[in-house]
């Protein structure tokens, strides 16, 4: 679900309320736009910057020097490919990049359509299928490069029946 | 006072002393960085190491203590020093003779002085297509390659100016100075002030260059290239040729533009008094007959005009209407002076010299700058830019002779003359408005007007008697000044209640254009108020020290414009404001 301009301002507006009067509160504010938007949409900064009285340049400052913070909307499908050690000696490096051309993203990037988003993750804990991909909740084990395309369009088949 | 031991000289300094300034005091220079003495330190480069009771200490932002026993040089400082540098050199492009800081950089003189001969570390340097410059301003050039992240433009930026366009983004490997969302300048806060410009230690901020343009404008045999020179250009000019700071070289100013092959030389200082006459005429307009809102407030600088419609558009009725004293050279050259010496307006080009960045976007700036029915001013130069140009063409500056400007837009007062510091644009106000409303002149001894004189604080406040009725004055330098100013305005009007001040002056840069980010670096308060009183020499010589008893501006009004606030005064010297977003649009975000 994604919502419009003026929901997202709405939405960070009445959030705001209670962190307006609180000196330091930008990163805990932040933290709860991304709770309810899944990222930190460039309007919410607006009305953030505005309502806190905080420059744009400080928020942005702020949210591009945290990892934690994202900027875009997550993809729906959120592909995580493990780059743990086993996963990194048996191969991970093939399917990430298999990923990153597939879908022509980088590590932490969502496609222009919205659909996928691609990240990098250390180990999943099941070492034993290295090298491990997981699609939105679904585990793939032992994968290899050219199963890339298959993952890839047996979720977009997923979505489009959705 | 503070005892302590440098160097094995005893010294005796005041408390808060750094341990750089305590050093200088025995004549020890230890080197800097990332420090500038307008900005609080921030010690990012730690360059200026030194033993403190043998623990490795930065100078810049260490305060003397009692007692303390510092060794500023070793073979273990230098080397450490040396590290440093070569570490700066590992992600510095090495494009030192293309650079426009060539000769005028810091980092190379360091490299220089340290005798840096190779590049130890492995270079980590993108490419110009990975890490492109953005000139977006046309006024501003952000080159991040070129960026040693020492933090003096953020905090000019931020601190000082209280813009806000430049931020430190991202972090570690990544950590870069640019806009929110990685925007181009343009499309920010940013007012072009260009303080960043005169801050940065390297060419990751300079100046866009427009001095092609006009070489090829001075070539061009169809063209009738004219000139003009701001106030405070003729007291800087001279640094850039080993003059101290604050020589007035008006003359030999005029002398080197016209062997650059300028057909007219105009001096902006008439443009000034103009100004005064029109701006003076509003005030009384507003403040005797009540046409229009109080406060007023000055009008004169692009920056302050950018930073206006930004950040308080709900002021824009309280501004001047008049243009800037070049856009009023300009608007003159290519419809008074065309029709006196009978040539086209069209083949009349005006270039401005400006302590300023922000003026090259001024002559753009809305439908007015265009009043003559051409650009009204077609390059603005800054101080820095007309330096090389007179560098490149092998005249001699220190030693030309003094020559004069040119009719009919060359004659100036002292009071067109002190638009070049903080307090000066009140002051040749004040001095007319004086004469029109009382029909008297000022004592001379009054033409100071000292309480709004001066750079040691951003605002200053005076009243005035004119005619039995107190007038309430302010006068702020230095954007971030600015607002409690504003703030004061804003909740006055809000209560419904008489606002603090009835004339209000600004200019974005401190010290006011003296200090303007356009000028010669290296700037420091020393050579601010050098430069200022240069100005305050240079009006007391004056003949005439009030707008309005420049004969040539009484010629102006006589034979062409009528009176000030007239219908053709208004079409040529005037302007209008409009409400403009901090941000443009919304940036692509990858994250």
């Amino acid at each position: 679900m994604s919502e419009t301009e003026q929901e997202i301002k709405e939405k960070t507006n009445a959030l705001l309320t209670k962190w307006k009067s609180k000196r330091g509160a930008l990163i805990m504010a932040l933290h709860e736009i991304q709770g309810v938007f899944g990222y930190v949409p460039w309007e919410a900064m607006e009305v953030t910057s505005r309502e806190l009285g905080i420059p744009m340049a400080r928020i942005y400052a702020v949210l591009t020097f945290y990892n934690y913070f994202k900027l875009n909307a997550p993809g729906k499908v959120i592909v995580s490919v493990c780059d743990g050690t086993a996963c990194h000696i048996k191969g991970a490096p093939d399917i990430i990049e298999g990923f990153q051309r597939c879908l022509n993203i980088k590590d932490g990037e969502t496609t222009d359509d919205g659909m996928f988003h691609l990240q990098i993750v250390r180990c999943l804990g099941c070492c034993g299928l290295a090298p491990v991909v997981v699609i939105n909740g679904k585990t793939y084990g032992k994968t290899v490069a050219t199963d890339v395309p298959k993952m890839v369009n047996e979720w977009r088949q997923k979505m489009a029946e959705a | 006072m503070i005892k302590l031991r440098i160097d094995g000289v005893d010294i005796e300094v005041p408390e808060g002393t750094t341990i750089l300034d305590a050093a200088k005091k025995i004549q020890v220079e230890i080197p800097t960085l990332c420090y500038h003495p307008d900005l609080h330190p921030r010690a990012s480069c730690g360059i200026c190491v030194v033993k403190v009771n043998g623990k490795m200490l930065r100078a810049c932002c260490t305060p003397a203590e009692e007692g303390m026993d510092i060794i500023t040089r070793d073979p273990e400082i230098i080397e450490t020093r040396r590290t440093i540098l070569k570490l700066e050199l590992s992600h510095h492009p090495n494009e030192c003779l293309t650079c426009i800081r060539n000769e005028c950089c810091e980092l190379q003189s360091l490299a220089s002085t340290f005798g840096l001969r190779e590049r130890t570390f492995k270079n980590i340097i993108p490419s110009k297509e990975e890490m492109p410059a953005d000139d977006s301003t046309k006024c501003i050039v952000l080159d991040p390659r070129k960026c040693i992240l020492c933090g003096r433009c953020v905090e000019v930026c931020q601190t000082i100016q209280n813009v806000w366009a430049l931020a430190f983004l991202d972090r570690s490997i990544d950590t870069h100075v640019a806009p929110a969302g990685d925007l181009p300048l343009a499309d920010t806060p940013c007012i072009k002030c260009g303080q960043c410009t005169a801050h940065c230690p390297t060419g990751a901020l300079s100046e866009y260059d427009n001095s092609e343009e006009v070489w090829n404008m001075l070539q061009n045999p169809e063209y009738h290239t004219v000139v003009q020179i701001a106030p405070a250009v003729r007291v800087s000019l001279g640094e850039a040729f080993g003059l101290e700071p604050g020589t007035v070289t008006t003359g030999k100013i005029y002398a080197a533009l016209r062997r650059l092959g300028f057909k007219a030389i105009f001096d902006t200082n008439f443009g000034a008094d103009v100004t005064i006459m029109e701006e003076g005429s509003e005030f009384i307009e507003r403040f005797t007959k009540g046409n229009g809102v109080l406060p007023m407030i000055t009008s004169c600088c692009p920056a302050w005009v950018d930073y206006m419609e930004k950040f308080y558009p709900d002021m824009i009725p309280h501004f001047s209407s008049c243009k800037s004293p070049h856009a009023i050279v300009g608007a003159l050259a290519k419809t008074y002076y065309a029709d006196k010496i009978g040539i086209d307006a069209g083949k009349i080009k005006v270039v401005s010299v400006m302590p300023c960045t922000a003026k090259k976007f001024e002559v753009i700036r809305s439908k007015e700058m265009f009043s003559s029915g051409y650009q009204d001013v077609d390059v603005s130069l800054t101080t820095r830019e007309i330096a090389r140009m007179i560098k490149q063409a092998g005249i001699d500056f220190v030693n030309l002779p003094e020559e004069c400007a040119d009719n009919p837009l060359g004659e100036y007062t002292g009071a067109g003359t002190v638009f070049g510091f903080s307090g000066g644009v009140m002051e040749a106000a004040l001095r007319t408005v004086h004469y029109l409303v009382t029909g008297k002149e000022m004592d001379e001894k009054d033409l100071e007007i000292k309480p709004i004189l001066g750079i040691e604080k951003g605002i200053k406040e005076m009243t005035m008697n004119l005619n039995g009725k107190e007038v309430r004055i302010a006068v702020a330098h230095g954007t971030g000044n600015v607002g409690e100013v504003l703030n004061r305005v804003r909740e006055a009007l809000e209560k419904g209640e008489e606002p603090p001040y009835h004339f209000i002056e600004v200019m974005a840069c401190n010290g006011g254009c003296i200090g303007g980010g356009g000028q010669p670096r290296g700037v420091t308060n020393e050579v601010r108020m050098a430069r200022m009183k240069g100005l305050m020499c240079d009006d007391k010589h004056s003949e005439f020290r009030c707008s309005h008893q420049n004969p040539d501006v009484q010629k102006l009004y006589k034979d062409f414009l009528g009176a000030p606030l007239s219908n053709k005064s208004h079409h040529l010297l005037h302007t209008h404001y409009e409400p403009i977003p901090l941000y443009k649009h919304h940036p692509a975000l990858k994250k």
